[in-house]
């Protein structure tokens, strides 16, 4: 480590006696990034919108494909609710640890997250294979077909880019500790895997539950 | 005082609001996993059907994206105006893209 370098992060540091109350916008950066992240959920929201209004639109042009009721399934759907919901709740409590300037248990929380999201995402390859392999339902099967694999594979992809970039935060501060500089990091993490939450509540409604109903 | 006991030395009033906090973070968790149980339980059991049935899942999913927003992602505190104009002004923009296509393909 150089010279600069330490002075550049002893700045950083956090003191316990006099901690601040949200390292994650203790800092300018910190605000910034914060305020970043909202512009770019509140810009998400318009993206998963015209995604939603597009599946809504085409979702019973199957062209004498697999309809919704052929396809969907309660049981899968439902676990991977609760996997992705747990997720959300675990980075909360990540986050707790953070505001308790306890990084060690952040981190524990952290990866806790990523391996909930991890399933989450096992269970959706499943889900697309099993219609793939056994009703033969693909991207180019019907307009339905094109809507569905990309609104949900769109939030999948979300997923995947959502634990890469854990996977990136936590290994390049495990040994740096928490400060100043990373809290925002972890904190604009936390808000990002939330979105996906919500973003996948809206899909179990619109596209799974709703699609079930007919 | 001694040095590096423990990484966390906040003063116990801290400590003890955010641990407030987190009691509320719990409670809100435990309401969305009740309307997600909710709203699966009314299609698994088919008690009820058709467009009411449609209605009363996306007001559960509202509900349960407003808990999130204000809870988890913290909207209801302090500082988090500019934050919330964006959020909602975004959702302003999601509802009429969706209406408007809607609208077109189903009226």
């Amino acid at each position: 480590m150089s010279h600069q370098e330490t002075i550049g992060r002893s700045a950083h540091k956090i003191n316990p006696n006099k901690a601040p109350i949200d390292p994650s916008r203790a800092t300018p950066e910190g605000k910034y990034k914060h305020l970043g992240i909202w512009i770019f959920l509140g810009s998400e929201t318009v993206l998963f919108a015209s995604l939603f209004g597009t599946y809504i639109a085409l979702k019973n042009s199957t062209a004498g494909g697999p309809t919704t009721q052929d396809l969907y399934g309660l049981e899968l759907v439902f676990l991977m609710t609760l996997l992705l919901l747990t997720s959300s709740l675990t980075s909360v409590y990540a986050i707790y640890h953070m505001k308790n300037n306890n990084f060690k248990k952040m981190q524990l929380w952290m990866g806790i997250t990523g391996l909930l999201g991890l399933a989450f995402l096992a269970c959706e390859i499943y889900e697309f294979a099993h219609y793939i392999t056994d009703y033969g339902f693909t991207f180019r099967s019907s307009a339905f077909g094109s809507a569905f694999y990309t609104l949900v594979g769109f939030h999948g992809g979300h997923v995947i880019f959502g634990l890469s970039w854990l996977i990136v935060l936590m290994m390049r501060n495990a040994k740096r500790g928490l400060d100043t500089y990373n809290a925002p990091k972890y904190n604009t993490f936390a808000l990002y895997w939330h979105f996906i939450d919500v973003v996948w509540v809206f899909i179990f409604t619109v596209v799974y539950l709703m699609g079930m109903v007919g | 005082m001694t040095e590096n006991t423990t990484s966390n030395r906040l003063d116990t009033f801290r400590k003890q609001e955010n641990k407030d906090e987190m009691k509320i973070q719990v409670i809100s968790f435990v309401s969305m996993i009740a309307f997600t149980i909710i709203a699966f339980a009314l299609v698994g059991t088919q008690l009820m059907t058709g467009a009411y049935l449609s209605i009363l899942l996306f007001v559960l999913a509202v509900v349960q994206a407003m808990f999130q927003f204000l809870y988890f992602m913290h909207l209801k505190d302090k500082g988090h105006g500019p934050a919330s104009a964006l959020i909602y002004g975004g959702m302003i923009i999601a509802t009429t893209v969706i209406l408007s296509l809607g609208v077109i393909t189903w009226w």
